[in-house]
């Protein structure tokens, strides 16, 4: 599932990662590494919310810092050419358009490409910190969640039942079944995992479109 | 608002964290900076906490984890009123909602950052898309341009407390690494702004290029003491 949303980046790309499930892509990337040292290096740059450009994975126990940490509070270290900047500019940076991608954990997104993922009404209330804002600017916002919910509901909706985060705003959603495109009442099917067919997505057939080719490729 | 001035006769260093803050009184607007434990201002807060003062309403990204930066205030029952973007892992807050005592408000994360800036520096309003059909766009004014936005206002305060790594007596300030992220913003809007600093330096002690937050924005500065600088998720290699 996070090699899918590896496999989207371009070299020299920039990139946010959401707390949570996104920021373990570092941890996917630096295994990639020491498995193949000698396969090119993407050269991202990736940007954490709270004024970090150049973000590169953990630290070691002597470079942990604690005035050096992302957008969830953890400690990080910096790649060559990194800067920090203060929280205006952060998100001038995102909402102004400068940021290739955004990547952030769902609760839901539906078929108009509508994201809900700060709030359960009834459970504590923790706030949206930067996920409304993330969700516009980026030249692509990517949902990286978990295809069911523990009851074995889709995430995948018709329209989004929880509080949104923002309209309209999602371009990919890669869950654990395959790749979608949400868009216009519909979630166009890019890849499915091996092994899927669209059946298994628990997903409304008149929800569902195929690539024009129509057929789903799979990977 | 009319900005405080100070004459020329007047030095901007305190002796001493409660030398700085012995004005401040009940029911003030109190700015805050640091993004969860990073780059927060240790010493004013526990002077604050100290302080027989309440009935604040306290504008801060986050509102303080189990018992360390601006929690104390909360324990201490000083808050009445947060604004701020995340408040999660708070069982200090989490009580104080469910009694009552406090009413937070949440604010998206760049709109607050903006708020605050524009505050400073004289912008009357300002349209972003962030919030556009959340809850966050309650009884506010959309307007069309090449998508749906939100009309904002600026946030303000009547005291920032904020942290930089260097600073000088005119109070040009230096922050170190991502310790930035509120501080020079809420310095600005703020009617008065209290720097504490890990290395207070003579004035010109900072290269005019490498000047974060020009003097000109703070009214206060005090030599800081004993930072905890604590990491708030330790992960490492291995």
């Amino acid at each position: 599932m996070l090699g899918q949303v590896i496999d989207l980046f371009t070299p020299g790309c920039s990139v946010n990662l959401g707390i949570g499930l996104p920021t373990t892509i570092l941890d996917v990337l630096a295994q990639r590494h020491a498995n193949d040292p000698t396969a090119p290096d993407l050269d991202m740059f990736i940007q954490s919310e709270n004024g970090v450009l150049g973000v590169a994975g953990r630290p070691t126990h002597a470079e942990a810092s604690p005035t050096l940490i992302n957008a969830g509070k953890e400690t990080i270290r910096v790649r060559p050419g990194a800067s920090f900047f203060d929280s205006a500019l952060s998100f001038g940076m995102i909402r102004g358009g400068h940021i290739d991608f955004c990547i952030l954990g769902g609760m839901e997104v539906d078929a108009d490409g509508n994201l809900a993922n700060w709030i359960v009404p009834g459970q504590k209330i923790t706030g949206m910190g930067g996920a409304m804002d993330l969700v516009h600017g980026a030249r692509h916002v990517v949902v990286v969640m978990t295809h069911f919910t523990k009851s074995g509901e889709a995430k995948l909706k018709e329209h989004c039942t929880l509080p949104l985060t923002g309209m309209h705003c999602v371009h990919t959603v890669v869950t654990d079944l395959g790749v979608f495109t949400p868009g216009n009442g519909r979630f166009h099917i890019r890849t499915l995992a091996p092994g899927i067919t669209s059946a298994d997505l628990n997903i409304p057939a008149h929800l569902l479109t195929l690539e024009d080719s129509g057929h789903a490729s799979t990977t | 608002m009319s900005r405080p001035t100070t004459p020329r006769t007047r030095s901007k260093v305190y002796d001493s964290a409660h030398a700085a803050l012995a004005d401040l009184t009940s029911g003030i607007r109190l700015m805050s900076g640091g993004f969860g434990l990073c780059g927060i201002p240790e010493n004013s807060i526990d002077v604050i906490a100290d302080m027989p003062i309440g009935n604040l309403t306290v504008i801060s990204n986050n509102i303080g984890n189990s018992g360390r930066g601006l929690a104390k205030l909360l324990q201490r029952r000083q808050v009445h009123h947060a604004i701020c973007t995340y408040v999660g892992g708070n069982p200090d807050l989490e009580q104080q909602i469910l009694n009552g005592e406090i009413s937070v408000e949440l604010v998206p994360q760049g709109t607050f950052s903006e708020r605050i800036r524009a505050a400073g520096l004289g912008i009357r309003a300002f349209y972003t898309p962030t919030g556009v059909g959340t809850v966050v766009a309650e009884g506010k004014e959309v307007r069309m341009f090449d998508k749906p936005c939100l009309l904002e206002y600026p946030l303000d305060a009547d005291v920032a407390i904020i942290k930089a790594q260097r600073g000088d007596t005119y109070g040009n300030l230096w922050f170190k690494e991502a310790a930035r992220n509120f501080s020079p913003l809420m310095a600005m809007a703020a009617h008065t702004t209290i720097v504490e600093v890990e290395e207070l330096v003579p004035l010109g002690g900072i290269p005019a290029e490498d000047v974060h937050l020009p003097g000109i924005f703070v009214q206060r500065i005090y030599q800081g003491r004993n930072y905890r600088n604590e990491i708030e998720i330790l992960k490492v290699q291995g």
